[in-house]
């Protein structure tokens, strides 16, 4: 087509500019895709790159004097294994022989070496009687200057450890006697001041304990609330004024729940500080109005012909809405509630104001005992000193994210099992 | 007429808000014969078949006037509880919309909550009777376990029509049951409408004419909120006595 005037397709000219337009358009999303992609790529990976490391730790081979002078077969417990560890590393390098040198030598193993020692005779009694060589834990210095994390060449007083203490290091090192094994304390411990020592366990109870009571509390709430809303409800002023209520609350910032929990549930109530309980009920009053305004929109794309097949069959308003329109619309509710509990799984400010925020050692055992969550753990690592915990906050992130993954393919799995098609 | 009519309609008016839908309807049905409600759109032929079996009730604004009989029961009586009524008159929708369950299970719905049978024997029976009474036994009889939705239009329609029967009402309402189906499905369902009516008094709204002529005994127009004209199909067809009736079937207005 050369002439455009003696075309019957008139208005080429104008032609060509919305299909500029239109490349335009799809380039400008092509370019946000990629720019999101890329950050999202380098967030990940960054946090994967240093958190890898806590995933491996290292221990140290000493050689221990194991005999009945030191431990009695029939009293293990009385023995103390600090000491025997002490003297092996004394003997292994004579050099230190000050005190403070003494105790930069002491300070190559765990705080934990003298307990680990004590578990591994206690199940294996027959290591008894002469000298053993035991791999115990190294202290955090050593394990994250043995992860390449210690530059040995920027000057002695900037740096953890000194000429001497990498000496020894270097030493145990050429002799084989420090080997990485997998850190199997990451997952089994609490937290801990010891970074070698801190794992995620308690606060991943924690937080396991916080989202069970958050989804007890807030899914069936929210579902009746926005069944009674959607099926039920008179539309009037009133529904009108709960509806906008409900969007609002949605948008409140979280410490703003967490500071309602704090003057009614602890101020109010009395129940206990810290607790997993208190953080659930925080957490779904957070939860809440996501899953009413999810749920409420999944029912309202249940076409109103299933609805009136129902009724128009003699079904009751409660009968309809349960045999019909409710098991159409659980799918997205399901995804709604998911959507609403990754978000609390996240999120720490309000957990902040009740007092999640603790130092805990233990792992709770019931939903009245203090706890910690994920979040919080994480917070407190980032905020932490020691070096060794850089590794161990990417760590906990990495697992954080590992759960909200799940998560949402949960989601999508039950969304995929129960949605029928009509 | 020579039976007393199971549906009398006495000065029905109902009203949407302010906005007034039908005005002093007067109509007597009679049973076990068909009659279709015609007229253009918005005459208000499916707000007074809906006003039968109210499930206007559901439109919030929607307020209804006057008085509806059925068997000599006011069925807007205080003491009127609409669920047994719906049980009594049942309804087949413009488009099929069955539920997306098995066949079967569509079928046994109505019945299981009204606790009509007391065996799973009982149930397989009706459900197998009423889908041969929608003729559609013999196309579904080995698959009654597979979803309805995944039928075919005019079959859907069919098994909506089972549905309906399948609680035995006295009354089956349909509202332009044909018009979302093709030439095909309609010729069969309208057979089906002259074989129903043995069992059931059957009200039909329907846009076409010739589906009004072919398979009603009666038929009553609408128009504008008003019933024009009602009375023996022949007769409305051939000597309409209004001449808006005579507009319209002759295609003048509509």
């Amino acid at each position: 087509m050369t002439s455009t005037n003696t075309s019957f397709l008139k208005g080429q000219a104008h032609l060509t500019k919305r299909h500029r337009a239109e490349t335009r358009f799809q380039m400008m999303g092509r370019f946000a895709i990629a720019l999101s992609l890329a950050f999202l790529i380098f967030m990940v990976g960054s946090i994967f790159w240093q958190g890898k490391s806590a995933l491996q730790t290292h221990q140290i081979a000493l050689k221990l004097d194991l005999s009945a002078k030191n431990v009695d077969p029939a009293d293990i417990r009385s023995a103390r294994f600090d000491a025997i560890i002490k003297a092996a590393l004394r003997e292994t390098f004579p050099d230190a022989t000050k005190r403070a040198e003494k105790r930069k030598l002491y300070g190559l193993v765990s705080t934990d070496a003298g307990f680990e020692l004590r578990n591994q005779i206690e199940e294996d009694p027959s290591i008894l009687g002469g000298t053993q060589i035991i791999w115990v834990s190294a202290s955090d210095d050593v394990d994250i200057f043995s992860k390449g994390q210690i530059d040995r060449h920027v000057p002695e007083s900037d740096r953890r450890l000194d000429d001497q203490q990498i000496g020894w290091i270097d030493n145990l090192a050429e002799n084989g006697a420090i080997k990485s094994v997998f850190n199997t304390k990451f997952f089994t411990n609490g937290d801990s001041r010891e970074p070698e020592l801190a794992g995620i366990l308690s606060a991943l109870v924690g937080s396991a304990l916080s989202l069970s009571v958050c989804f007890l509390l807030s899914f069936p709430i929210g579902i009746l609330s926005a069944v009674y809303l959607e099926e039920f409800a008179p539309k009037n002023r009133w529904s009108d004024i709960i509806e906008i209520n409900i969007n609002n609350l949605a948008a409140v910032p979280s410490i703003v729940f967490g500071l309602l929990g704090l003057s009614i549930f602890l101020s109010t109530f009395g129940l206990p500080r810290s607790s997993p309980l208190v953080g659930g009920m925080v957490l779904s009053l957070m939860t809440l109005p996501t899953i009413i305004i999810a749920s409420r929109a999944s029912l309202r794309a249940v076409p109103p012909s299933i609805r009136e097949a129902a009724l128009g069959m003699g079904a009751s308003p409660v009968q309809a809405t349960f045999h019909h329109v409710a098991p159409l619309a659980l799918p997205g509710m399901f995804t709604g509630a998911i959507v609403g509990m990754a978000r609390a799984l996240g999120d720490t400010a309000p957990l902040l104001m009740i007092g999640m925020v603790a130092f805990i050692v233990d792992v709770p055992k019931s939903f009245l005992e203090p706890a910690t969550a994920l979040p919080v753990q994480i917070f407190l690592w980032a905020d932490a000193p020691e070096r060794a915990f850089l590794e161990k906050t990417s760590a906990a992130i990495i697992v954080l994210l590992l759960f909200l993954v799940l998560m949402n393919i949960a989601a999508i799995i039950l969304r995929k099992k129960y949605e029928l098609r009509f | 007429m020579t039976k007393t009519p199971i549906i009398t309609a006495r000065d029905v008016d109902v009203f949407y808000g302010q906005k007034q839908a039908l005005d002093k309807i007067n109509l007597e049905i009679p049973e076990n014969k068909v009659t279709s409600l015609i007229g253009p759109s918005g005459c208000g032929k499916t707000t007074f078949l809906r006003c039968i079996n109210r499930m206007n009730d559901l439109v919030d604004i929607c307020r209804v006037e006057g008085e509806i009989k059925i068997a000599d029961q006011d069925i807007y009586a205080a003491n009127v509880d609409v669920v047994a009524l719906r049980s009594q008159v049942g309804m087949v929708f413009q488009k099929p919309n069955p539920f997306p369950k098995s066949i079967f299970d569509n079928v046994a719905y109505g019945p299981r909550i009204h606790g009509l049978t007391s065996s799973k024997a009982e149930m397989e029976e009706l459900v197998e009777w009423s889908l041969i009474k929608a003729g559609l036994w013999e196309e579904v009889k080995d698959r009654l376990q597979e979803t309805g939705t995944g039928l075919s239009g005019g079959q859907q329609q069919r098994l909506c029509i089972a549905r309906a029967i399948a609680v035995k009402p006295r009354v089956v309402l349909m509202d332009e049951p044909c018009s979302a189906l093709d030439p095909i499905a309609t010729a069969i369902i309208e057979e089906l409408i002259d074989e129903l009516r043995k069992n059931f008094t059957i009200i039909i709204v329907t846009h076409s004419m010739q589906q009004a002529a072919r398979v009603s005994q009666r038929t009553a127009f609408f128009h504008m909120g008003n019933l024009v004209e009602s009375g023996p199909t022949k007769t409305i067809f051939t000597s309409p006595k209004d001449e808006r009736t005579q507009n319209y079937i002759t295609g003048r207005i509509g």
